[in-house]
Parts: structure tokens; sequence; C-alpha cells
């Protein structure tokens, strides 16, 4: 990939904590606009850290790092492991959060955020609390809330973890559809091979001690995905070869 | 699922109301039953009754007394407040005022009252303002300590999302750290109450020299060297009751601002 039509850019990058530890070693890794990338790997492979990096909220020991497509916090999402809300506020106004921040006028932040809410399937829980929420509601409203400055880039970081599998796979499917929609690039960590499988146009598979890319493979099955692709024969010949990937990322 | 109630109150929540209700006249009555049968005097114990009756004979006098303890209790309570909050919110913008600050937070607390009381005597001419400064450098510390802890609990992860939206140190302070401090501040303000009580009596003993300020403590020294003694269980009353009044209205408060959103004032089922 070439570096002028990325949307990331990762030149060497590396992060080394101050207890010593060498979290990441010199990445070079180009993710295309309007991509579905996974890094998927075993914890500890600094794919979480990799995606702080990327979101600059950490920064980088060595190498750079560019993201076009504007500098400006409202280009960027992020979607934590935990629904990450604020308990004292309701659905709505978590959604609302960023534009607030953003300082967006309160009118046009309400008409947005509730827009927001209703493309991820919760109309009507505008003014839910988080508790009264499901987990898989409240993620949905953590989902809301990245999107509601239409990024150019949502990084999500193992956000449907804590999951049970039937809500997983609903919230996957209403994920891709809004991708399709929308057309932003999506950085998305996870450690489940299937997900990634079902999920991702492209998968970086990551190796632990030190974190660096193991392999880089593609998914080139059509979108819209569905029922239809998770019991598929190509579906299972992916996560096989993600499998193997990763076993032999282990390995190594 | 919630049983059908009576008068308001649940099942449950009228054996809450009744069992200790029960005790506590059962233990009165166990009292008045054996002063009456020791014939033990007046001076020395006096019944449940006699005191009940001592507290509406000396009502008027006893009520002035109870309006003053309250006015310093009430004062201190919110100067504690407000510079407990202030003094955290300034603790949580800088590490350096934090560190270098809360020992001598910290000191004023562990010394005891009535160790700093005739000091205070000493350098303060008006006893009210001598009560309303103990009472207050009792309750204030928990506010603090509280505050300053609730303030730094936030969420990492929040605290991480408003840095990626640029939040400013303000909106940082306003929409994050402080709700997430006010269970914390509630907790404290509910303790401080009781301390804000404490101290407005303690220092009032202390005090000692009645007639400008006499609040109820002043009113149980005197009935003392007087040995009426029904009228000092009387003051007692009244001093446990403003007690429970002040846990009973802070706890209330702390219900209503908290029951939407916070998992304290959360009920739940089969509980």
């Amino acid at each position: 990939m070439s570096g002028s039509d990325a949307a990331i850019l990762l030149d060497g990058v590396a992060k080394r904590y101050a207890n010593g530890t060498l979290a990441v070693s010199r990445v070079d890794l180009g993710i295309g606009h309007g991509d579905f990338v996974s890094l998927l790997g075993p914890s500890g492979c600094g794919k979480s850290t990799l995606l702080r990096i990327i979101a600059g909220l950490i920064p980088a020991s060595s190498g750079t790092v560019t993201v076009s497509g504007g500098a400006g916090p409202e280009a960027l999402g992020f979607v934590f492991q935990e629904p990450t809300l604020m308990p004292w506020a309701t659905a709505l106004k978590n959604v609302r959060l960023p534009l607030d921040l953003l300082g967006i006028g309160r009118g046009e932040a309400e008409a947005r955020a509730a827009e927001a809410l209703a493309s991820v399937g919760l109309k009507g829980f505008e003014k839910a609390y988080p508790r009264a929420l499901s987990g898989g509601m409240k993620m949905r409203v953590s989902i809301a809330r990245g999107l509601v400055t239409q990024p150019r880039l949502l990084l999500m970081d193992e956000p449907f973890a804590a999951l049970d599998e039937i809500t997983r796979q609903r919230l996957n499917d209403d994920l891709l559809a809004l991708w399709q929609a929308q057309k932003f690039t999506v950085v998305f960590v996870t450690h489940s091979v299937f997900e990634s499988a079902y999920l991702s146009r492209r998968i970086i598979v990551m190796a632990p001690r030190p974190g660096r890319v193991a392999a880089d493979l593609a998914v080139d099955a059509p979108y819209p995905r569905g029922e239809s692709f998770r019991t598929s024969v190509e579906y299972a010949g992916h996560t096989r070869e993600i499998s193997a990937a990763l076993h032999e990322a282990l390995l190594a | 699922m919630k049983e059908p109630g009576f008068l308001g109150l649940t099942k449950d929540g009228w054996l809450r109301v009744i069992a200790p209700a029960v005790i506590g006249v059962l233990v009165l009555a166990a009292w008045e039953i054996t002063v009456r049968v020791k014939e033990v005097p007046s001076y020395i114990l006096p019944g449940p009754i006699l005191i009940a009756q001592t507290l509406v004979a000396d009502w008027p006098s006893l009520a002035v007394s109870l309006g003053i303890t309250l006015e310093i209790t009430f004062a201190a309570l919110v100067a504690a407040a407000v510079l407990g909050l202030l003094l955290a919110i300034l603790f949580a913008q800088s590490r350096l005022i934090e560190i270098s600050l809360f020992p001598y937070a910290v000191i004023l607390q562990v010394t005891p009252i009535v160790a700093i009381a005739p000091l205070i005597i000493i350098w303060v001419d008006d006893v009210r303002l001598v009560l309303l400064i103990c009472a207050w450098i009792v309750a204030f510390f928990p506010i603090l300590s509280n505050t300053t802890l609730g303030l730094n609990s936030a969420d990492h992860n929040l605290l991480d999302l408003f840095r990626l939206y640029r939040a400013s140190r303000w909106q940082v302070l306003w929409r994050l750290r402080l709700p997430s401090a006010m269970p914390y501040f509630l907790a404290g303000l509910r303790i401080a109450g009781g301390l804000a009580l404490i101290g407005a009596i303690v220092a009032e003993f202390v005090a000692g020299t009645g007639g400008r300020a006499s609040g109820l403590a002043y009113r149980i020294l005197e009935a003392g060297y007087q040995l009426k003694i029904p009228r000092m269980f009387a003051a007692l009353v009244l001093v446990s009751l403003t007690g429970i009044a002040i846990f009973l209205v802070l706890s209330l408060v702390s219900h209503l601002l908290l029951r939407s959103w916070h998992e304290s004032a959360l009920k739940r089922d089969g509980q």
C-alpha cells in the first residue's frame, strides 16, 4: 500500500513502557481508507497498546504514526472493551458527550445524538440510565457515542468480548451494517478468530513478547455477510487459515 | 415483585419500623419499672416518664438552646461542605498542592478538638464563632478526604475519552470528576453532619462559660451543677434526636440525588 491512500500509516512504531517492557516492537503497517481491519492476537501481544497509539492516547517510543483525514478529534471514534458510560447520565446524554465536548450547540447535538442512538437500534431508550440497560444495549450506546461525530476512523478495543455469543453475533451484524452505510475505516482489536474472520476484510495476526506483526491475511468474501457466510465452507476455510497463523505466531 | 402494602409500607417495611420500636418500648418499660421498684432517687437516675415530663415542662428554655445548637451545627456543616469541596477540587487540580496541604488537614483532624478548643477560645472573642470554628474543624475532614477520593476515582477509560475529544480541564472537572465524586461527597456529608453536632457540643463543654451562647451542652452542664438530673437527661434526649434527625435528612438528600443512577440507591428483588 502506498502512503498517500492510507488512512493510517505506522512506520517503525515501537512502544517500551517505563518499566522496561517492550510492548510493541517495530510495527510497519498501512491501513486503507474504508477498510475493516482486525488486530488479532493473544493477550500481551500489544494489540490494545497499538490501538491506543493510533488513537493518540499514548505516545509511541519510536517510529511515526500518520492518521490522515483530518487531525480534529471529531474524525476519530473510540469504543472501549467496557461500555464506559457515565452512570449519572441518560443514554442520550452519554451519546451527546463528544458533541458537547466539541462545543456543538445543544439543539444540534441533541438531534445528532438521537439519530446515532436510533442507528444502533435504541430509539425510545433516550431517557434510560445505563443501569437500566442490558450489556448489549450499553455497548450499543457506546458505539453510538463513538459514531456520533461521524468519524472517518473507528477504533474498537475488544468491544464485544464481555458479551454472550448471541448478543455478540447480532452486534457484529449491526456493526457491519453501520460500516457499510457510513463507510468509515475500522480497526478492530479482538482475540476471537471467528469474530475477526466474520467481520474483517483484513486480519493482522500479532505475536507476543515483544508485540509484533506475525501475519497479514485477507478475507476476500463479499459484503454483506450474513448467516449464510457464517455457515459456509469458505468461512470455515478462513478460520482454519487464521487459526494456523495464530498458532504459528505463538510458537515462533 | 412488590407486595401489597399497608399504608404505603410493605411487610418488610413495617417489620423494620415495628421491630426496633418494640425493643425501644421494652427497654423504656424495664427502665421505668426498675427505677420505681428499686426507688432510685431521680438525682441518680430519673425514669423515662419523668424525663418526658421535664422535657415538656422545660421546653421553652430547652427550645432556645436547641435552636442555638442547631444553628451552629448547620452553619458548621455548610462551611465544612463548601470549604471541603473547594479544597478537594483544588487538590484534584494539582498533585503538588495535594501532597503539600493534605498532611496539615490530617493534623487538624487527628488533634483532639478538646485540646484545640481552649486556644480558639483565647483567640476568638465571640463564643458562637468559637463553637462554629470547633464544629467546622471536626466536620470538615471527612468531606475533604471523601471528595478528594471521589474526584480521583473517575473512570480511567472515561478520562481517556475526554482526552480524545480534547476536553478542557474545566470540562473534565465539571462533566466527569464532580459527578464521579458526588456519592463520595454525600457519604462524607453524612458523617460530617453527626460530627458537626458533636463538635458544637464538645466545644461548648470546653467553653463552659454559658450565658451568652447557651446551647444544649450548656444546659446539660448547668443541670449537672444544679443536680437537676431529669433536665440533664431531657437535654441529652434532644441532642440524640438532633443527631438522628441530621442523619435522616442527609440520608434522604443523598438518596434523592443518587436514586436515578447510583448503585447504592438501587433496590433489588429478594433483598
